[in-house]
């Protein structure tokens, strides 16, 4: 067992985990934050998807040791109050989901890609960005279009801030 | 995964140490290839080091003929590097085409080669420029590192430090991935280097893992174009062979990847 | 408030609680008191247990209990059940083997569960689950349809010698074979149709509860059906009487028919919460899934046409070997024969059809339906006899198919399907047009001299879906009824809660569903909710399968909705002194027509609960329900086409279009349909061209993981063109026909169709691995 410290959402914690704990299963066992799933057990799936230090990782693959000192955002972290993420927005409004098991981590790691590339997205783009996140329900077709509706209101609310 | 012991050490010394206190110590990385194996119980470490916080093993600098990429540096980290994609343009591309975004945020340069899984795509690379392996104990001779799946001259608890890669005057990677695991169903590597020696590896294809082509090594020596290649035939022995793609099918890949490194490469 | 009703392309409802990471599913559970459950399963996939020694495993830390299959038999726990009866054409019924939830003597397939340990935490189940000693003695193995059907096979059941469980036929025999005779040609082709795994992005979970006071359970689990669930748990497995037994589907992670049938997993679980007196969970990885979970398809198929001379078919003949897997799972044995066979008339006209369908154990992982679920399998062979008669004969695949469409309606097929309605040519015309039909032979010149292989493949198909009514599918052998129910309860402020027997993993019921009492009403979506998937609230139901909800599910809810507007409208007449002919609904109020005389429905609700001032003699409350049982299945229909790139270096398949115009009838919420289909498409590339399970000789599966199993990525896939063309489907009140499963149906035989079109090489087995493409290219 190690105590472990980290910021989460913004909040500082610390837990006491097995040392063979996951950082997914910390977020969803111990900090009760389910929005970030498991999908698979070979770290291809995506749905565990949350951002270490700005950077979209897989969260089933990383110890929670090695979060130890980070600053973790998960789904839950990323709208202000009622005010949804762009990002979240988008997804709703293209009708980016369906059964919403992977929509956490297509979320998390669309807002990267649009962080990273920023406006200079098109379809090939996203869909090879995509690779590491599995949908079963939609195709992708309308995902690749929240990311890319996405990417222009970022833009926007980057300009304005 | 069964119960283990993490540390973060903040030194290789302190890496190497921790390593000789476990009865089964096991380095990490990004961790991307080790605890997959954990979390299926294929791999039980009395204790996992944690390379990934190490300074001084984080960093890509250019000197003399030759682009270094220290062994915890990420995949991302090469993305970025102008250095690299100045000198070396064709390893930025073999990084771009590695794992996803996701994987190349954490993975690391250093446990692509430590592990030499036979269709990783940096031990082409390596192979194919004849890298030097900087480890903490000794420098090794890229063309003598890799001894078969999963197997390199590394020894128990040594540490690589670093990859030096000579820089070539011409050099291009072309990739076929699996069409599941997005490893390279096969890879092939291409590189002249500046005395005009021709070296290619391919990865993905052979039962033991990285290994040279001779055959197509010949045929750019005398001509360095694509269409040098357009009657080699490559043998299937000793090819892999699986529901994804036959020995046929690879010796196939082979040879058409190589010519479209050679395309890449100019 | 016409904005948000029928035909509206409004944001959907749940997204809310998904895109902030607020859904519920099962494994987000928490009780009190929970324990955790990991299986042992066989790693042969035919061996004689034995002997089992738990000893070891109990004294592990945290062990709560270690349960064998031997236990649950003797605790008399039914042996899982296959719900439709096929009669073999000899007359004799299906041979049913014996299925415990966990294995007492032989397991028949690798991944079979033989014990459970239950333990404080789901690490210490796994530690504990390792300790657990089987001994097994292997047997030999028939890890596919040949190997099972060879002599001298390995029996994997007593009651099904030579493992064939039936021998059905359908059509007229003698008549397809005079047809055959007279032919002027004749097409024939060998058809290997892939075997699938479902892969719902959430594996499947269950927890149960038991509480010894009151003799009750309370099952979570990650189903599509939790009524049906509960009747089976209860009249076949003796888990509980129903009245006993609550069962809850939340938040469901995609099911594509995984997660109709009941497993041994939750079985398992129910049973064992009794044992140790705690809530017990499970929740599947992904190797458990690609194990466990019903696989889909694995068919093979030997298929002729005839024509005369005027290229019209005159006989379709088809005989095709169907895997149910080790195991009769709970619908499978209808899957290849009355889902599957009754579809091979196609959108054609075709006099005489006779199919034969022999089902067969294997030593593998069960097989039961998977999204379309016998009608791809249909579709698949009729298009491609239909491409490859195109190209024997030197004829446009287009105009062949033209030619021998049905064009008068109702038309009675051959195989037992009478098509209500459709307009076959019109969507043909809208996918031309769309891709450009006519200049494709340009385009392939261009792409030749570019030294690229191009090609174009058509899809026309039809699916069946609602499958109903309950007489005919009880006539057919079905032991249950296909109807819907549902409840509109008008609540005294006028809000509105609808109960369906439907249950929505990923379909937006809970905004399809609030559409159609929206616009009947006029009142904003936001109004109404859409309660499932929870027995304690809904009456019975049957679930979400088939494309069911919108013909069947939605027609109910429709018919109690007519109810409640017939009893409000009497509250409103009597309110306004008006006569009740005369009121009219209008933007959530009730209009006396012809006068600016109106009451709102919440002072009708609240009048129909305070009940101060009813019509005399009517009950109070506004709260009506319906059953809605279907006069036939329902016709969706439409043709897709696809242009293709070939590689021919690497054998890569690349899309240069996808079309896909689509007959559903009545579009309830069109932005929703077109998600459907596209999720459809992806199946059905992801068969064409990336997904099959593999089993070697010994009979483990070689496509265990998402590291082997090919699943259909954002950069596999293009953007779809989509199109509608409409016939409203006579059967329901809502002229819907749905559209859950048409893409994964009618995808895979264009995709295949054009790359045996680019590559001049009409064998080619799907998936279409470029290494597969690069052998049919270079022999």
């Amino acid at each position: 067992m190690s105590t472990i410290k980290l910021t989460v959402n913004g909040k500082a914690v610390s837990v006491e985990v097995e040392d063979r704990t996951l950082l997914v299963h910390l977020l969803r066992e111990t900090l009760n934050l389910t929005g970030t799933h498991v999908g698979c057990d070979t770290s291809q799936c995506g749905a565990c998807v949350v951002h270490i230090d700005g950077q979209a990782v897989k969260s089933c693959t990383v110890l929670a040791g090695q979060a130890a000192g980070a600053n973790v955002t998960t789904i839950e972290g990323i709208s202000k109050g009622d005010e949804l993420h762009p990002m979240q927005a988008a997804f709703r409004d293209n009708h980016g989901l369906q059964c919403g098991y992977c929509t956490p981590g297509m979320i998390m790691s669309s807002i990267d890609i649009v962080n990273r590339h920023g406006g200079k997205l098109d379809e090939e783009t996203v869909r090879h960005e995509l690779e590491g996140n599995i949908c079963r329900c939609t195709g992708y077709h309308n995902i690749v279009k929240s990311v890319l509706d996405a990417a222009g209101r970022m833009k926007v609310a980057q300009a304005a801030e | 995964m069964y119960e283990t012991t993490y540390h973060r050490p903040s030194s290789v010394d302190e890496a190497a140490a921790l390593f000789s206190k476990g009865s089964d110590s096991k380095y990490l990385a990004g961790g991307h290839t080790l605890l997959p194996v954990m979390k299926q119980r294929l791999a039980s470490p009395s204790d996992v080091i944690d390379l990934g916080r190490i300074k001084e093993l984080v960093g890509i600098d250019v000197s003399g003929d030759a682009l270094t990429i220290k062994a915890a540096t990420t995949y991302f980290d090469i993305l970025q590097s102008a250095e690299a994609k100045k000198t070396i343009p064709a390893i930025v591309h073999l990084t771009s085409v590695l794992g996803d975004p996701q994987v190349r945020y954490r993975g690391t340069i250093g446990g692509s080669v430590a592990n030499n899984d036979p269709a990783a795509d940096f031990p082409a690379a390596v192979l194919a420029l004849g890298a030097t392996i900087k480890t903490n104990k000794r420098t090794i001779a890229g063309d003598g590192f890799f001894k078969g799946l999963f197997s390199t001259a590394l020894e128990d608890g040594e540490i690589i430090t670093a990859i030096s890669f000579p820089i070539p005057a011409k050099a291009g990677y072309s990739k076929m991935r699996h069409p599941a695991s997005r490893f390279a169903l096969t890879g092939v590597f291409v590189a002249q280097t500046k005395a005009g020696e021709v070296r290619v590896a391919a990865t993905g294809a052979s039962q033991n893992g990285v290994m040279r082509v001779p055959v197509i090594e010949a045929a750019l020596k005398a001509n360095w174009s694509a269409g040098a290649l357009d009657n080699v035939t490559i043998p299937t022995d000793g090819l892999l062979a699986d529901i994804h793609g036959s020995s046929a099918y690879r010796a196939n890949l082979i040879k058409v990847m190589a010519q479209r490194a050679v395309a890449a490469a100019g | 408030m016409g904005v948000e009703g029928i035909g509206a392309s409004v944001v959907r409802k749940e997204d809310r609680r998904f895109i902030t990471g607020r859904g519920r599913y099962v494994d987000d559970i928490k009780l009190v008191g929970l324990t955790h459950a990991h299986f042992v399963r066989s790693p042969h996939a035919h061996a004689k247990i034995k002997s089992i020694d738990i000893a070891a495993a109990e004294k592990m830390p945290g062990v709560v209990g270690v349960l064998t299959g031997q236990q649950i038999v003797d605790d008399k726990v039914g042996n899982l059940i296959c719900g439709w009866a096929i009669t073999s054409k000899d007359g004799t019924g299906m041979k049913m083997g014996a299925w415990p939830a966990m294995a007492p003597e032989i397991v028949r397939f690798a991944g079979q569960a033989v014990a459970v340990v239950i333990a404080e935490t789901k690490n210490q189940a796994r530690d504990a689950a390792e300790a657990v000693v089987v001994n097994y003695e292997e047997l030999p193995v028939a890890s596919d349809i040949r190997a099972a059907i060879k002599e001298g096979a390995p029996q994997l059941h007593p009651e099904a010698p030579g493992n064939v469980i039936y021998d059905w036929t359908i059509g007229e025999e003698a008549a397809t074979d005079a047809a055959f005779k007279a032919a002027a040609n004749v097409v024939s082709l060998d058809i290997t149709n892939n075997r699938l795994v479902p892969n719902a992005m959430e594996p499947r979970a269950a927890i149960a509860e038991y509480n010894d006071a009151e003799e009750h359970f309370t099952l979570y689990t990650t189903s599509q059906n939790p009524h049906v669930a509960r009747l089976v748990l209860s009249a076949f497995y003796n888990i509980a009487q129903e009245h006993k037994l609550r069962v809850v589907a939340p938040d469901v992670g995609g099911g594509f028919g995984s997660k109709i049938f009941i497993y041994p997993e939750e079985m398992v679980a129910l049973w064992a919460s009794k044992k140790v007196n705690r809530p017990v969970k499970w929740t599947g990885d992904r190797s458990e899934a690609f194990l466990t979970d019903a696989h889909g398809r694995d068919h093979l198929t030997k298929a002729e046409m005839a024509f005369d001379k005027d290229n019209k078919i005159t006989g379709l003949r088809v005989k095709t070997y169907a895997n149910l897997g080790a195991y009769m799972s709970l619908f499978s044995s209808s899957v290849p024969t009355y889902l599957y066979a009754t579809l091979l008339s196609g959108q054609y006209n075709i006099p005489n059809i006779f199919a034969e369908v022999i089902s067969v154990y294997t030593n593998t992982t069960p097989v039961d339906a998977y999204r379309g679920a016998g009608r791809p399998e249909a579709s698949f062979v009729v298009e491609r006899l239909m491409e490859t008669a195109a190209r024997q004969l030197k004829v446009d695949p287009a105009e062949l198919r033209r030619k021998n469409f049905i064009t008068t309606f109702p038309h009675q097929t051959p195989v037992i399907m009478a098509y209500d309605v459709g307009d076959f040519g019109a969507s043909l015309d809208s996918a031309m047009k769309a891709i450009d039909y006519a200049g494709f032979p340009a385009r392939k010149a261009k792409a030749k001299t570019e030294g690229k292989l191009r090609g174009i493949g058509i899809s026309c198909y039809i699916e069946a879906c609602g499958i109903a009514p309950s007489k005919a599918v009880g006539s057919l052998g079905a032991g249950v009824g296909l109807w819907e129910s549902a409840e509109v309860r008008v609540n005294p402020v006028g809000t509105i809660e609808i109960l369906t027997g439907s249950h929505s993993h990923g379909q937006g019921h809970e905004t399809t569903f609030a559409q159609l009492v929206a616009g009947r009403l006029g009142i904003p979506i936001s109004q109404v909710s859409i309660v499932h998937g929870d027995t304690d609230k809904v009456q019975f139901g049957m679930g979400t399968y088939g494309s069911r909800s919108a013909a069947v599910g939605m027609s109910a809810i429709f018919k109690a909705m007519e109810k409640v507007e017939a009893k409000a409208k009497k509250i409103a007449a009597h309110q306004l002194e008006a006569s009740e002919a005369d009121i009219v609904i209008e933007n959530g109020e009730f209009k006396v027509t012809g006068t600016d005389k109106s009451i709102a429905l919440p002072m009708v609700a609240l009048a129909a609960y305070t009940a101060h001032n009813l019509p005399d003699g009517m009950e109070p409350g506004l709260k009506e329900g319906a059953f809605y049982d279907p006069t036939n299945f329902t016709f969706p229909a439409g043709a897709y086409i696809c242009e293709i790139e070939v590689d021919s270096g690497t054998g890569k398949t690349s899309f240069v279009n996808f079309v896909a115009a689509d007959d559903f009838g009545t579009l309830i919420n069109p932005m929703i349909v077109e998600g459907q289909v596209h999720g459809g498409l992806a199946q059905g590339i992801g068969q064409a061209l990336l997904e099959g399970a593999v089993y070697d000789g010994t009979g483990q599966l070689m496509t265990a993981s998402f590291m082997d199993y090919t699943m259909p990525r954002a950069d596999d896939l293009p953007s779809f063109k989509l199109s509608h063309t409409t016939t409203l489907c006579p059967g329901n009140p809502l002229g819907v026909k749905g559209c859950g499963e048409a893409g994964a149906i009618g995808a895979s035989a264009a995709v295949i169709n054009a790359i045996t079109d680019a590559i001049g090489n009409n064998k080619l087995e799907m998936p279409a691995t470029p290494d597969r493409v690069w052998h049919a290219i270079h022999g």
